[in-house]
């Protein structure tokens, strides 16, 4: 069992990551605008 | 959405007419252009074209080749039925003055220009297609985006080709009329929203890891655990606790300590005791290896309370957002005479003594004098009189009334702040600022609350401090764990999200939750007159003479603007209106004289017949002295030089403002009607719908009505129900503004309720859902208070272990979300 104390912190630094993603994410302004995106893929502009 | 794809590649300008694409006939409902299901409050019937958008039906039209008359002539069409704000009547010449640049624009490095524009109008992916087009259609635009939530459009463009008002005016022509948006406060709600979204992830995330470990270390309690392993878990919780606490957290640390500092009641405060305690003890035990910690239930409940506000800030946003799109910001403009000619020039431009052109159905932009020209004015938005008034040279007009009839020239006198309007418009201000600030019932349960968990947590200490004092501090601890309002926090922001949420579907936009707690209970309601109780638009009520005389009277007014002349044409014009012959029309002042089928009809006031010097008949003069005595306006009608007949003219009341009366009546409402118009008007409306006399009153100016709302807000909320601009102090200064559509610009701004659909039926429906809404909050307030009662009493007795305050504390919370979403307030309506 003691490799869980490897596996715990290993876990926590995945999560940190994954947090760290999102709150880049978010600054850049994915998040501002959830509508526009979902209906602009519905013209494929191929000109 | 075929279509849409294959006229990409077809510039907007060059489109081959016979495109036989576009000749695929829709199927139902759809929309001839992108196919989409067309919405039915725009469905043309008979019409073998439907469209679900403007923008679907502009491009249609343009493909089509039509002129831009046509296209004009559909969306003013379509535009009645979808409810869409009317078609700017000006340019946007404005948005290029230097001024306007100064406060909406950005300057790039590289020499462009970017501004934010509010557009209203976008309803499918198909606008946002055409919008994005831009760049196609204008050489000189370099970059157009849409931000659909936002009903938004940043758009980028190169000074030397093209200038802001040619896009505003090529945006307007696909039927998105533009409004300037401020870019700064735009980024500063979209700041806002990141952080709080942001802090929701990290509060989540935490929340969900310490949960993890929680589970391990209830397991371990079961089962038996290693001591060290225990030790680490332990510590690990302690410090993502901490993170989550001093991070997203801090919002309700600092909000409880800015309560304690300002002495006011807050929901933040009760949280930040029970979030601190629950830290603090856990600390403590983590540290010294022994006793609970409440790790679990801190970060949960951080995460849980911020996803609640951030809700109702969202919810509360939309209601904001779609008000604010019914104003239109644009600048307004104004006709300067220069030379023999006119310029158009933004209003901020005109200088005292200058001459402006207003015309008929253009508003006056500033206050001055008549100097060319005779007409009749419409004030009922500046003063609550029903009439029209007629003006000639000499007469001072107030900015802000519209004229209805023919063309004039104006001297201005005032321009800005010191006209009429502009002095309205900073009582208004005025009265939103000296507005008390309302309490709101969750913050003053919480005040309670505090009181009552603080001095609980006391006596426990003390008591267990006698009997068993190494226990005294944990169980004071554990007490304010266990009854940190989780529940209680998120009780009224969910209530009032669902509330808020279905009541904008039903057409009432809340702007904030004060509102709902005001209109919950029964107050005092005043109603404005023209326009609230009444259409606002003048109609026939009574005919005296033959009755054959009725269809000349509608053809002599047939061309005539004036409100008075729709009103006859309205009611007598049938389907043969058109087959008279009309000859010789002559408008002169309060009347109309034509030769209909070879007849001599005059149609207009007694001072208009009187300057033909013919007598007129005792009892037609019997008649409109009864009118007249109603507060009514009477028009004669002569035929051939013999004065035949009188109808009265009045501005009724709405059809269900009987029923709307009565029911807030008898739900216990004090109703009374503060108008501007003449007192004997507003008597005989309340005769008519059964009002007291005293609690009726006329002939107010605006500072008059905002002394009538303050006079009894101290004792009761009183409800102001209005539409024009002479109603926006007042519904400013009241607890709760209601606009009724069709509301002037600075009304909506002012009030706190706007009703989307027409005329004051919704009022009931509103007070029903705040009433619900309400009863919602307090069943959502008694079940976490009795959640907490339990567990406050079990930890004071010291039954209460982790797992079981871990059990009792998201199943409060859980009660109070599904019961918030359940609720069928406002529902079905």
């Amino acid at each position: 069992m003691s490799v869980i104390y490897v596996v715990l912190p290993v876990a926590l630094v995945i999560a940190a990551v994954a947090v760290g993603a999102f709150i880049w994410a978010a600054r850049r302004g994915q998040f501002d605008d959830l509508d526009t995106p979902a209906l602009r893929m519905l013209e494929d502009d191929d000109s | 959405m075929a279509l849409t794809r294959r006229c990409h590649r077809v510039a907007v300008s060059t489109i081959d007419v016979n495109n036989p694409v576009f000749d695929a006939t829709a199927v139902d409902t759809a929309c001839t252009h992108c196919g989409l299901p067309v919405p039915a409050g725009l469905l043309v019937p008979e019409s073998e074209h439907q469209f679900c958008c403007h923008g679907c039906q502009t491009v249609y039209e343009t493909i089509h080749g039509c002129g831009l008359d046509g296209y004009y002539r559909m969306r003013e069409r379509l535009g009645a039925q979808s409810d869409q704000p009317d078609v700017s009547t000006h340019g946007y010449e404005s948005f290029d003055d230097p001024a306007f640049t100064a406060r909406w624009c950005t300057e790039h490095d590289d020499g462009t220009m970017s501004c934010e524009l509010q557009v209203a109008g976008m309803h499918c992916a198909a606008c946002i297609w055409l919008i994005e087009k831009l760049p196609a259609v204008l050489d000189g635009v370099l970059d157009c985006r849409v931000r659909f939530g936002d009903r938004c459009v940043t758009v980028r463009w190169s000074p030397e080709h093209t200038s802001l008002s040619a896009i505003a005016d090529q945006l307007d022509r696909f039927g998105y009329r533009p409004h300037p948006r401020q870019a700064e406060q735009s980024v500063v709600i979209r700041r806002e929203v990141q952080s709080a979204l942001i802090r929701i992830a990290v509060a989540g995330a935490i929340a969900g890891n310490v949960m993890v470990l929680a589970f391990a270390l209830y397991g371990g309690m079961f089962h038996g655990m290693d001591r060290a392993m225990f030790t680490f878990f332990r510590y690990i919780s302690l410090g993502l606790t901490t993170i989550s606490l001093a991070w997203p957290g801090r919002v309700f640390l600092r909000g409880g300590w800015a309560a304690i500092r300002t002495r006011t009641a807050h929901m933040d405060l009760p949280i930040a005791i029970g979030l601190l305690a629950g830290t603090i003890s856990g600390l403590i035990n983590t540290i010294r290896g022994a006793g609970d910690v409440y790790f679990e239930s801190v970060t949960v409940l951080i995460f849980l309370l911020l996803i609640g506000r951030a809700l109702q800030a969202w919810q509360q946003r939309r209601s904001q957002r779609a008000i604010a799109l019914l104003f239109s910001l644009t600048p307004a403009t104004a006709r300067r005479v220069q030379g023999d000619g006119t310029a158009v020039v933004p209003i901020e431009a005109l200088q005292v003594g200058e001459i402006i052109e207003v015309r008929a159905g253009e508003t006056v932009p500033a206050d001055g004098v008549i100097t060319r020209g005779t007409t009749t004015v419409d004030r009922a938005l500046l003063s609550g009189e029903s009439t029209p008034v007629s003006v000639c040279v000499g007469e001072t007009l107030h900015a802000g009334v519209t004229n209805c009839a023919s063309t004039i020239l104006v001297e201005i006198e005032q321009t800005g702040e010191p006209t009429r309007i502009g002095r309205l418009m900073k009582l208004v201000e005025r009265c939103a600022d000296d507005k008390p600030p309302v309490v709101e019932f969750a913050h003053r349960m919480s005040g309670v609350f505090v009181v009552v968990v603080v001095s609980l947590a006391i006596i426990t200490a003390t008591l267990w401090a006698v009997l068993e004092p190494s226990v005294a501090v944990e169980r004071a601890l554990a007490l304010l764990v266990v009854t940190c309002p989780c529940a209680l926090g998120l009780a009224t922001p969910l209530a009032m999200v669902a509330s808020l949420g279905r009541a904008a579907h039903a057409g009432m936009l809340i702007k904030g939750g004060s509102a709902i707690q005001h209109l919950a209970r029964p107050g005092r309601i005043y109603f404005d007159k023209t326009g609230t109780l009444t259409a606002g638009t003048l109609s026939v009520v009574d005919w005296f003479g033959p009755d054959e005389l009725q269809a000349l009277a509608a053809a002599a007014e047939r061309d005539s603007s004036h409100p008075v002349a729709r009103a006859i044409c309205d009611a007598f014009a049938g389907d043969e209106l058109e087959s008279h012959t009309i000859e010789s029309t002559e408008t002169i002042g309060g009347g109309v004289r034509a030769i209909v089928d070879g007849d001599e009809i005059a149609v207009g006031s007694l001072s208009y017949i009187r300057t033909f010097d013919r007598v007129i008949s005792n009892q037609i003069l019997a008649h409109a002295d009864r009118a007249w005595a109603s507060g009514a306006s009477v028009v004669f009608i002569m035929r051939n030089g013999v004065v035949e007949a009188a109808a009265t003219i009045a501005d009724q009341p709405r059809p269900e403002a009987v029923d709307v009366v009565r029911r807030l009546r008898a739900d216990g409402w004090t109703i009374g009607v503060l108008s501007g118009d003449h007192p004997s008007v507003v008597r005989a409306l309340a005769a008519d719908l059964e009002l007291d006399d005293e609690a009726c009153i006329g002939g107010l100016t605006p500072e008059e009505k905002v002394e009538y709302v303050r006079a009894n807000s101290d004792r009761e909320a009183v409800v102001m129900v209005g539409d024009g601009v002479n109603d926006a102090a007042a519904l400013a200064a009241a607890s709760v503004g209601l606009a009724v559509k069709g509301s002037a610009e600075a009304s909506l701004a002012a009030a706190d309720v706007y009703l989307a659909r027409q005329g004051i039926g919704a009022i009931p429906m509103l007070l029903d859902g705040a009433t619900g809404t309400m009863r919602v909050i307090h069943r959502n307030l008694a079940i976490s208070l009795g959640y907490n009662t339990v567990g406050a009493i079990l930890a004071i007795t010291g039954v209460i272990n982790p797992l079981m305050a871990a059990v009792l504390m998201p199943t409060s919370s859980l009660t109070v979300v599904a019961l918030s979403f359940r609720s069928r307030v406002f529902r079905g309506v």
